[in-house]
């Protein structure tokens, strides 16, 4: 008996050791980004221009870029994947066909990032002459946040009581009527959430963007969705290995990384906030 | 088969007048007007609202209904009882044709209301649903103000008139005897009401868009003898003026409420006669013992 | 009886214009159909355009030399060489590495949060692990170079630590997430018969844990390290940035490595559109697609399966 116990508590102790690793190394990620960044940031960095070939100034351009290139992907997964998860979840009847979609979206979110990229350089920027711009960048990211998109639509879709449905469709509501009256305003608020996950993803994917629209350095902001920009998490590559100067660009460059990891951290702390007051509203209807 | 009913209908041709078997009359009763009677006044007077023939229903390759066959008469109230699983929820949501909703269902046979069959391909479902009102067992208000819970079903079918809207907001309130205890407080949330209440609703709710048919799916399950007791004193009132389908597992509840209990067992119409028949001197053994609770 | 009927039935249900509500219905169904396809069509599509660029490849390159060949070399000054095998090495060596960190602590940490945690515990760890998904590749290769690399370096004495053992860390820290979740779904979806079982007969929880759950989730948890494994194939910006990116064969885990992504990676950017060694780059894309597909759907029939028992 004594040997048992013995043996339980070394077992927990390791299971508890691989969690306390994994939380460390998470906390030294942060810490060192934040303690190292710290310093760079300010309100010019964030605001100015790079200079004097990108050793001083800001990176404003690469926020502008971020931001635009995100909304570009949230037009284009948040519509087509709210979409396809109302099919899945309200129209389709679970046969082979269903089975293909939903293997198909889970080989998608598979799909290496940079496979994407090569898709946006083929389709969007020389098929369909869009070049490399922000539209090719958004439209490749937005592609690849699809799954991720159709994934939180159907949580959503879900969690609304088949109950309402039922009660629409016996008053002499068409289908449809019934998801647009009574289930998708129900949806909305979670979808959005855990789209807002999948955004805050594509915000800081570099892979797909590389080649169809993020640009090493830019001295203007892009003029229009054709035009090529600079991003965050692109300028943080260049200024950590393809600057010429890359130890006197240091601090710029945690500074950088400071910047997308607030950003991301910002948009996933607003969406499980958002998850967390979702699930208290349901908790007391 | 259908001559073990007490008042089975016959597979009738559509021509001939409907022949009346001498044998499914139940001898020694001359002032009662039996079932099969008032059936076949009904008939001729042009009121049998409903008509149920040789109807069998499967989900996948389990047969839940088999060859029924039945009759409502215009503004009465059916109930139905049986153990549960015996598929009278599954009949009644045949009614208006919820179970299509259903993945891998299908049917057999034809149910007519006001003589139109309502399977037929080019009957809109739609227009069915409005004219054949269904509550739900478990009350399900929606998440929206007492009012607007009453006038979805208007809004949905395209009525935009508010002022119609709100008269038949009130007088469909005012029919589910809601209208007292929510006339000051319309804008509040659905889910404020007590459970009762929210039954209530859901009547009202089904009321507002003018069916000729209600459907009521163990109304009172969920509720208190009180909240029941009102449920039941409404079905009284609304009998007036619908023609009303009740399943029920409480067997008080069906002698109080119903004028005619059909009785399903397995899947199967064991017996269909007047409620008075079927609690006091029902045709058949297995009826019997139901209702005098042998088994349940 | 049709006097009786006290109430008047007045309302005038207006007709829809145009097409009847169930013809429009059924359009609307349609459409939300073809949106539904368009994830079968994108995966195709993708697939399809990746073959339709990189067949060009073929038509100077052998393809079994391709497959075969111990030297890529597309600018060479004498003959271009295209030969896959050092890239595929490199991957497959980062991978393992990744996944000798990854799997051990994610089922760990899975363990410990399904049966061990208290819910609070739990509550409080999961958005933390969200967290750790979130934080992009490209920093997580950022700090290969300025934290990992110094130490690797300081710690094997090699000139600096852009080798095939940074990639592997900073791989397995990616994968950790999703081997971490879904094992833990896998070990919460075993029946609480099974721990209450195995208590009453006198085991310990830690016996529980190791005897009865593992290995009744182990199906699920395989699916997970798959998943972790794809996910680690996949990766591009880390190994890009932290593993040196030599293109010779590697010769060990202190060597620089270079991937099948970061080649791509390095290399579209300075190639010129519709040439052999732009159509070649696609060939590279398609051969990484095929394996993360084939191992993503191999884990798909492995969860599937797993489900399905469990039901």
């Amino acid at each position: 008996m004594n040997k048992k116990r013995f043996s339980e508590i070394i077992g927990f102790a390791i299971l508890r050791f691989c969690l306390g690793l994994v939380l460390l190394t998470l906390l030294i990620i942060l810490w060192d980004i934040f303690t190292k960044g710290y310093s760079s940031v300010s309100w010019e960095f964030l605001s100015t221009m790079p200079r004097k070939g990108m050793t001083e100034g800001g990176i404003f351009p690469a926020i502008v870029g971020t931001f635009l290139v995100t909304v570009i992907t949230a037009l284009f997964s948040i519509p087509l994947g709210m979409g396809c998860a109302i099919y899945l979840n309200e129209y389709a009847h679970g046969g082979k066909l269903t089975r293909l979609i939903r293997m198909s979206i889970r080989n998608l979110s598979g799909v290496p990032s940079i496979v994407y990229g090569l898709f946006g350089v083929v389709l969007f920027v020389q098929l369909m002459h869009l070049d490399t711009s922000v539209l090719a960048a958004g439209l490749t990211l937005g592609l690849m946040t699809l799954p991720w998109t159709i994934t939180a639509s159907e949580e959503a879709l879900k969690s609304v009581p088949q109950a309402y449905r039922d009660g629409s469709l016996a008053l002499g509501a068409t289908k449809w009527q019934a998801i647009r009256t009574n289930v998708l305003p129900y949806a909305i608020p979670g979808m959005l959430t855990g789209t807002i996950l999948g955004l805050s993803r594509a915000a800081g994917e570099t892979a797909p963007i590389l080649f169809t629209g993020a640009a090493f350095f830019l001295p203007v902001l892009p003029k229009s969705l054709l035009d090529q920009f600079m991003a965050l998490p692109y300028h943080l590559y260049i200024m950590s290995t393809q600057h010429h100067a890359i130890e006197q660009v240091r601090p710029l460059a945690y500074g950088t990384a400071l910047v997308l990891i607030a950003l991301i951290f910002l948009m996933n702390s607003v969406a499980i906030f958002a998850r967390y007051k979702l699930r208290q509203v349901k908790l007391e209807s | 088969m259908s001559e073990i009913f007490t008042n089975s209908i016959e597979k009738k041709n559509k021509i001939a007048p409907p022949k009346i078997s001498a044998d499914s009359f139940p001898a020694g009763e001359e002032k009662v007007m039996t079932a099969e009677d008032r059936h076949s006044e009904a008939r001729i007077k042009g009121e049998i609202k409903i008509m149920v023939e040789n109807f069998n229903f499967y989900y996948g390759n389990h047969q839940a209904l088999k060859s029924i066959n039945m009759e409502v008469i215009t503004n009465s109230v059916v109930g139905i009882i049986g153990p549960s699983g015996c598929g009278k929820s599954t009949f009644l949501r045949c009614f208006n044709r919820m179970n299509d909703t259903i993945n891998g269902t299908r049917y057999e046979g034809t149910i007519e209301i006001d003589r139109k069959n309502i399977f037929d391909k080019d009957l809109d479902v739609v227009d069915l649903r409005r004219n054949v009102g269904m509550v739900f067992q478990k009350s399900n208000p929606f998440p929206k103000s007492i009012f607007d819970n009453v006038a979805y079903g208007m809004k949905i079918n395209g009525i935009k008139d508010k002022s119609k809207i709100e008269q038949t907001v009130e007088r469909s309130l005012r029919h589910a005897a809601l209208w007292e205890e929510v006339k000051d407080r319309l804008n509040k949330s659905a889910f404020a009401l007590s459970g009762g209440q929210q039954q209530r609703l859901c009547i009202a709710r089904a009321l507002a868009v003018e069916p000729q048919v209600l459907l009521l799916d163990e109304p009172a399950s969920a509720l208190d003898p009180i909240a029941t007791a009102k449920i039941e004193e409404l079905i009284h009132e609304l009998k007036k003026d619908y023609t009303i389908i009740i399943v029920t597992h409480n067997m008080q509840q069906a002698a109080r409420v119903s004028d005619y209990t059909a009785f399903f067992m397995l899947g199967e119409l064991y017996e269909y006669d007047l409620t008075t028949k079927i609690f006091t001197n029902p045709t058949r053994k297995t009826t019997e013992d139901y209702v005098t609770g042998r088994f349940g | 009886m049709s006097e009786t009927l006290t109430i008047k039935r007045e309302l005038e249900i207006p007709k829809p214009r145009g097409l009847s509500s169930s013809a429009r219905d059924k359009l609307i169904h349609a459409f939300f159909f073809l949106n539904g396809m368009l994830s079968v069509i994108a995966l195709i599509g993708i697939f399809g355009l990746l073959v339709y660029t990189a067949v060009p490849a073929f038509q100077e390159i052998n393809l079994w030399r391709f497959l075969t060949g111990a030297e890529w070399n597309p600018t060479s000054y004498y003959e271009a060489q295209y030969g896959i095998v050092p890239m595929l090495v490199s991957t497959m060596m980062v991978t393992f590495g990744a996944l000798l960190i990854a799997i051990p602590l994610g089922i760990g940490t899975a363990a410990y949060l399904s049966d061990v945690a208290g819910p609070r515990t739990r509550e409080i760890i999961k958005p933390v692990i969200e967290i750790l998904a979130g934080i992009p590749s490209v920093v997580v290769g950022f700090l290969g170079i300025v934290l990992v690399g110094p130490l690797i370096a300081k710690l094997f004495g090699t000139s600096n630590g852009l080798n095939a053992i940074n990639g592997s860390i900073l791989l397995g820290v990616m994968a950790l997430p999703t081997i971490i979740s879904i094992s833990e779904d896998a070990l919460n979806s075993v029946p609480k018969t099974y721990d209450q079982a195995s208590l009453a007969l006198g085991a310990t929880r830690w016996q529980t844990v190791i005897r009865v759950k593992i290995p009744a989730a182990m199906s699920g948890i395989i699916a997970a390290c798959m998943l972790g494994m794809g996910r680690a194939i996949g990766e591009t910006m880390t190994v890009l940035m932290a593993t040196g990116c030599a293109p010779a064969m590697p010769e060990g885990f202190l060597e620089s490595v270079r991937t099948l992504t970061s080649s791509i990676a390095i290399e579209l950017g300075e190639v010129a559109y519709n040439t052999t060694h732009y159509y070649a780059l696609f060939a590279l894309g398609l051969v990484l697609f095929v394996i993360t597909f084939l191992i993503n759907l191999t884990s798909d029939i492995v969860l599937h399966r797993y489900e399905k028992v469990n039901r």
